[in-house]
């Protein structure tokens, strides 16, 4: 470690960086930080917080991408070179995992808002430090703080805006956030590669439990620091470091209370007030939440009433069902969760005829895989092939339907597919056609 | 000191692990499409504008900002009789967790307060957003209020208590 009292060593080409240092802009140096809370110990309490939270959160994001299967070419965004996990068939049981998967990805993201937050702030002096660099090394850092602050803010703005149907940014969200979250991610292990030695160090150089006990007209500045965290002059201290540490995590508590209600569902979704997903729909079989609404499927309903047959596709000859036919077939009753990628979910039971029962019938018994296609004719998730696995799932169904009603319009009358840990897109509405494929 | 630290700045570790991630950076960019990340017909739809406005919006704007707000919270500079100051309650942290809480939720759940995006909102829940001003604007009052409540009782509290010889 640097001694403090030394005057800090330049890298190549020294005269540059001399010249830099002395030329600092009009008006940095009037900044006094005020707050005798920041430090490397409190900013290394932040950072191991995330440093748990945010590999659960690239992880079950990455995850999500394998769930859409991109070997079928469905994941979005369809080219993303080397930047994913090794592909593989998305499991269909569990018939949770999914919803745990992306209640997880969403949920801790928002729940981290907080946290992250809190991060910055007590290591914003850095920003404003003269000169911004001594050296290449820094200079190097300097670009990959770029990324991961960058990459943590730009994938929160974008994730919080598309849980709440708000596409004001314009761009394909899919798209933006998957290699917003490449660039996060280079950024994030780096960083930690870098700074886990100083964290570790930090952390010992106080005790929490200690920490925990200090009222606040006990609090005092930790010892001035090499980076510049602790502020030499601050002011008297409003809160202890037990208070802004109860300050975050009370933040992250009532975020979780308002959101975590959209995935848990039950009695806790009424607590989720202010999310798309914490409304009440009434308490009918039906009354549960939509996530595309027949009229705006542009779904004609003379082509769900009594006009309406299931074709099957793949054996060797087209079989044509219609209603009659269909409930003639046995048919089962499953309780399974609808998850979509945004993070709520909601736990129906549903009614209809298996998937490998009309595997069969179509006269292809063990399908590689089938597409499932929707009445709807222009929308980006009007069809969805389905692995192997979660065609011939037990509880993989095709619904009509629900809580002991027929489903309603918007929820796909006359026919949806619900397959057990299947994100929720592609839980096809206005079933049209299955298509059973060799491969 | 090797002639490597002396020139680079740090250990030759700090270096590999940096051009990695600098290399995965740019990797992503190139599989991305430079041209993606640009929106030549709405340029503040752009993927880089949002990444960039990201960082500037908080680190420049956002910090600022709210460190301004912080200046303007009464701290209590201590003009009161030693006596007297250990029977007051500051109301700083009174006024400062229901402000940062309001802030909090305005800035998570502003879509849905302001009604923005209503039109995917109508076509993927069949509701409109009518409703989350007035829920955003209660749950603001209940931050308000219950941090008033705790005040009062504090300060009952603190008041009733007998005075001590310490200050605690």
């Amino acid at each position: 470690m640097d001694d403090l009292d030394q005057p800090p060593r330049r890298g190549f080409p020294a005269g540059l960086w001399r010249t830099l240092e002395e030329h600092p802009p009009p008006g940095l140096s009037r900044i006094r930080w005020r707050s005798p809370l920041r430090g490397p110990w409190l900013t290394s309490v932040f950072a191991s917080a995330l440093l748990v939270v945010l590999p659960i959160v690239i992880v079950t994001g990455l995850l999500s991408y394998i769930a859409y299967g991109p070997k079928f070419g469905q994941a979005i965004p369809g080219d993303v070179g080397w930047l994913k996990l090794p592909s593989f068939d998305w499991p269909s049981n569990p018939s949770w995992l999914y919803r745990l998967n992306q209640g997880l990805h969403v949920g801790l993201g928002l729940i981290m808002v907080p946290l992250v937050l809190a991060k910055l702030w007590s290591v914003i002096p850095r920003l404003f430090a003269w000169p911004p660099a001594r050296s290449l090394a820094s200079v190097l850092e300097r670009i990959s703080l770029l990324m991961i602050v960058g990459g943590v803010l730009f994938e929160i703005v974008t994730g919080v805006l598309n849980i709440q149907y708000d596409y004001i940014f314009g761009f394909s969200f899919y798209t933006a956030h998957y290699f917003g979250a490449w660039v996060f991610i280079a950024g994030f292990v780096s960083h930690v590669a870098i700074k886990l030695p100083k964290m570790i160090r930090s952390l010992r150089s106080r005790s929490f439990v200690t920490e925990l006990r200090t009222s606040r007209d006990d609090t005092v500045p930790e010892p001035l620091d090499e980076d510049g965290l602790v502020a030499p002059d601050p002011d008297p201290p409003t809160l202890s470091r037990r208070g802004i540490l109860a300050v975050v995590g009370g933040g992250a508590l009532l975020v979780a209370v308002l959101t975590a209600g959209q995935t848990i569902g039950g009695w806790t979704r009424q607590f989720a007030i202010l999310l798309p997903r914490g409304r009440s729909y009434g308490d009918g079989p039906n009354d549960f939440q939509v996530n595309r609404t027949a009229a705006s499927a542009r779904i004609d309903p003379r082509s769900t009433g009594e006009r309406w047959r299931l074709q099957l596709l793949g054996g060797p000859r087209p079989v044509v069902l219609d209603r009659a036919a269909l409930a003639a077939m046995p048919q089962h009753t499953v309780d399974l969760p609808i998850a979509c990628v945004e993070g709520w979910s909601t736990v129906e039971a549903w009614t209809g005829v298996r998937l490998a029962d009309l595997a069969a019938a179509a006269g292809r018994p063990v399908p590689g895989s089938a597409v499932v296609s929707s009445l709807e004719r222009f929308g980006a998730f009007n069809r969805a092939r389905l692995q192997r696995n979660q065609v011939l799932n037990p509880d993989a169904l095709l619904a009509f339907r629900v809580n002991g009603a027929e489903l309603s319009p918007d929820h796909g009358y006359p026919a949806r597919i619900i397959v057990p840990a299947l994100p929720g897109v592609h839980c096809t509405k206005w079933v049209a056609s299955i298509e059973f494929r060799e491969s | 000191m090797s002639v490597f630290r002396r020139l680079y700045g740090d250990h030759v570790l700090h270096l590999i692990v940096l051009l990695a991630a600098l290399a995965l950076g740019a990797y992503t960019i190139s599989v991305l499409g430079v041209d993606q990340l640009f929106n030549p017909r709405v340029w503040w739809q752009s993927i880089a504008v949002w990444f960039a406005v990201a960082v500037i919006g908080h680190d420049l704007i956002l910090f600022p900002l709210y460190a301004l707000v912080e200046r303007f919270l009464p701290k209590g500079r201590r003009r009161a009789e030693p006596v007297d100051a250990a029977r007051r309650v500051p109301i700083v942290n009174y006024l400062r967790l229901p402000t940062l809480a309001t802030a909090l939720t305005f800035a998570m759940f502003l879509p849905g307060i302001i009604e923005q995006g209503a039109f995917t909102y109508a076509a993927a829940t069949g509701l409109t957003q009518e409703p989350y001003l007035a829920r955003w604007l209660l749950l603001v009052a209940g931050f308000y209020l219950t941090s008033a409540v705790c005040y009062l009782v504090r300060t009952v509290m603190t008041r009733t208590r007998p005075a001590l010889p310490t200050t605690r």
